[in-house]
C-alpha cells in the first residue's frame, strides 16, 4: 500500500516536472509567436475572412507561412485547388520532420501518443522537441513534449483570434523587432549542439547552402525539403553508430 | 468557399505530420537511415535558419544578420534560449531605431 501511494507520488511530482520544463523551453517559441498570430489575424481580416474562420484556420490548418499565403491568396482570388496545392508544397518539409521525431520516440510512445503529438508538430515545435529528444526515455517523455506542442498551439490560436478581434495591439516597431525571435530560437536550439559536437555545423552549414541555391530554382517549399534532406545525408557519414 | 480552402489545407498540413507516426512501426530502418533521421533536425534548423534571417527587414539584410550574430554570441556564452530570443529582439529593436 505505502508502496502504491509512494510511487504515485513520484509519478505525480515527474509529471508536474515535465510540465513546468515543457512550458520553460516553449516560452521562446510563445514569444515569437505572438507577433506572428496576431498579424495573420489582421490579415485574414483583411482579406474577407470572419473571426471564426480566422480562428478556425489556424486551429485546424495550424501552418504559419501557409496560413499567410492563404490569405494571400484569397485576395488575390486564387482558386481553392490552387490554394490547397500551394500548402501541400510548403507544408511537405513537416515529413520529413515528423519522419525523424517518430523514428526518435517509436520505441517509448505508442502510435495514438505519436499520432497526436504529429498532429501538432511545427517547425519550432518540432525543433525543440528534437534537441530535447532524451525526455522520451522518460517515463513521462509524452508528457513533456505534449506540453511545448500545446504551448505553441494555444499561443497560436489564440494569438490569431486576437489579432482579428483587437487588430494592432503590439507597436509596428516593437512587433517588427519581434521577426527575428524565431531565427534567435532556432540559432539558440542549434549553438548548444555544434559546442557538443562539432560536427554538427557541416550538417548546418550543407543544408543552409542546398537551400540557398535551391531557392534559386525552386519554391522555398522545395528549398527547404532539399537543404534538409542533403544537409542530413551528411550524417550518416559524419555520425558514427551510437545513435 | 473558404471553409472548402480550409478542410483542403487542414487536410495536406495534417496528412505529411501523422503518416510518419505509422511509418515507423511499419518499417525497421536500416542503420544509415537512422543516423540519417537523426541528423534532421540539424539540417532542419540550418535550413530554416538561412536564407530567411535576411529577409527579417525587408531589403535591408544587415538587421537579420547582426540579430543572428548576437543570437550567436549570447547562445554561445551558453545563455539560456529564452535569452538569446530576448537579446536578439533588443537588438533588432536597437538598431531599427
Amino acid at each position: 500500500m505505502n508502496e502504491i501511494t509512494e510511487d504515485l507520488k513520484k509519478d505525480s511530482t515527474r509529471t508536474y516536472e515535465m510540465i513546468k520544463l515543457g512550458v520553460q523551453v516553449s516560452i521562446p517559441i510563445a514569444l515569437g509567436y505572438i507577433p506572428v498570430a496576431l498579424t495573420f489575424g489582421i490579415l485574414a481580416k483583411q482579406a474577407g475572412m470572419s473571426i471564426l474562420e480566422l480562428t478556425m484556420m489556424s486551429a485546424f490548418v495550424y501552418a504559419g507561412a501557409s496560413q499567410f499565403m492563404g490569405a494571400n491568396m484569397i485576395i488575390h482570388s486564387a482558386s481553392a485547388i490552387e490554394i490547397i496545392v500551394a500548402t501541400f508544397v510548403l507544408n511537405f518539409r513537416h515529413f520529413i520532420m515528423s519522419l525523424s521525431f517518430m523514428n526518435q520516440v517509436q520505441t517509448n510512445i505508442g502510435t495514438k501518443g505519436r499520432v497526436s503529438l504529429g498532429l501538432g508538430l511545427t517547425d519550432e515545435s518540432f525543433a525543440v522537441s528534437a534537441l530535447h529528444i532524451d525526455k522520451a526515455d522518460n517515463k513521462k517523455g509524452y508528457i513533456f513534449f505534449m506540453t511545448v506542442i500545446l504551448t505553441a498551439y494555444l499561443t497560436w490560436v489564440l494569438g490569431s483570434f486576437l489579432g482579428g478581434v483587437l487588430g494592432d495591439i503590439i507597436p509596428e516597431h516593437l512587433s517588427n523587432s519581434m521577426g527575428i525571435a524565431l531565427y534567435a530560437l532556432f540559432i539558440g536550439l542549434l549553438v548548444p549542439s555544434i559546442k557538443k559536437d562539432i560536427k554538427v555545423i557541416i550538417i548546418v552549414i550543407l543544408a543552409m547552402a542546398v537551400n540557398y541555391i535551391a531557392s534559386q530554382y525552386m519554391s522555398e517549399g522545395w528549398a527547404i525539403v532539399l537543404g534538409t534532406l542533403i544537409g542530413g545525408l551528411s550524417g550518416v557519414v559524419l555520425f558514427k553508430e551510437e545513435k | 468557399m473558404i471553409f472548402i480552402i480550409i478542410i483542403g489545407m487542414s487536410l495536406v498540413t495534417m496528412l505529411p505530420r501523422i503518416i510518419p507516426a505509422f511509418l515507423v512501426e511499419k518499417i525497421i530502418f536500416k542503420d544509415w537511415i537512422n543516423k540519417w533521421l537523426s541528423a534532421i533536425p540539424y539540417a532542419a534548423l540550418g535550413a530554416m535558419i538561412f536564407p530567411g534571417v535576411l529577409y527579417v527587414k525587408e531589403n535591408d539584410p544587415s538587421v537579420g544578420i547582426i540579430g543572428g550574430l548576437v543570437a550567436i554570441i549570447l547562445a554561445f556564452l551558453g545563455l539560456n534560449v529564452m535569452f538569446v530570443v530576448v537579446g536578439a529582439i533588443l537588438t533588432v529593436l536597437l538598431i531599427t531605431m
